[in-house]
């Protein structure tokens, strides 16, 4: 089977609401103690609206689906290789996102140990009135079957 | 904090030291990304797929250098754009080093932008992910 043929598979949407408690949790997780994620009144003498999430916090949104999105692949080859976030501007507590994952390409690269497959997923994430907040692209490397040692 | 007018390409920027990983913080990591994968949290897992200990979330690591990229931004500069590879395996006991070289200035529609080449390091300056970062001057 060509690999290619995934390309363009989309997950149903999903919502994730963001809360202040998950912001504070997953700030307190990475060792950010900036008040921006936790200080309502600081975050918006900085000039945003109210408490921001930390630039990585778009991992939290996509974990939520992660289930919800079977492209028929095993598990096991799977390496998370790269990780790219794009903003339009910080999520936010209050903002509810609409979200979806797609597989946005496939390709193969020839390293030291052969061909290597590697499958892009994007995962958009809209606010209430559809702008894009977010985009969160992880690249997987797809790796060759190993024989059990 | 950065001024765009104090960058220079091959600028190397002030280097910021992680609090050392621990197992507590991977699982409190576990808990608020939803990654449960028992390979972070699980030592006897980890030993029975052949890794020495639990490892780190790749995230975790990402998640610390985007910390050192948000407090250069300070108020001055924007994120717009932020990436990370992951390189070598992390462990408990780790201690992560991040530093950034400014890779290229640019003006972007009427704004000035700098693009910075990211580093995550520990110890004998092994590399466990090299990223890039674009910020938005105000």
């Amino acid at each position: 089977m060509s690999m290619t043929s995934i390309i363009g598979q989309k997950s149903i949407d999903f919502i994730f609401e963001v809360t202040a408690e998950r912001i504070k949790e997953f700030a307190q997780a990475i060792g950010d103690d900036n008040p921006l994620y936790s200080d309502e009144e600081h975050a918006k003498k900085m000039g945003y609206p109210t408490i921001i999430a930390p630039l990585t916090f778009p991992v939290v949104v996509a974990a939520a689906n992660e289930k919800g999105f079977d492209l028929g692949l095993d598990q096991r080859r799977m390496l998370h290789g790269e990780q790219e976030f794009i903003y339009m501007r910080p999520i936010h507590v209050g903002d509810i996102l609409s979200c979806h994952s797609i597989v946005s390409d496939v390709y193969e690269k020839k390293g030291k140990n052969g061909v290597m497959e590697f499958i892009v997923i994007d995962t958009n994430m809209l606010d209430v009135v559809g702008e894009l907040v977010v985009t969160s692209r992880m690249n997987i490397v797809y790796r060759a079957l190993q024989k059990q040692r | 904090m950065l001024k765009y007018e104090d960058l220079t390409v091959g600028k190397t920027l002030t280097v910021d030291v992680n609090k050392l990983i621990t197992r507590q913080q991977l699982q409190q990591y576990a808990k608020a990304s939803g990654d449960l994968n028992p390979l972070h949290t699980d030592d006897e897992f980890a030993k029975k797929i052949g890794m020495p200990s639990v490892i780190a979330h790749g995230m975790l690591i990402m998640g610390q250098l985007g910390k050192y990229v948000t407090n250069l931004a300070g108020d001055t500069a924007t994120v717009k754009q932020y990436k990370m590879r992951f390189g070598a395996m992390t462990f408990p006991n780790d201690e992560i080093t991040c530093v950034a070289v400014v890779k290229s200035l640019s003006e972007h529609e009427g704004k000035s932008c700098a693009a910075l080449t990211l580093y995550a390091s520990k110890e004998q300056d092994t590399i466990v992910g090299t990223g890039q970062a674009i910020l938005e001057f105000h």
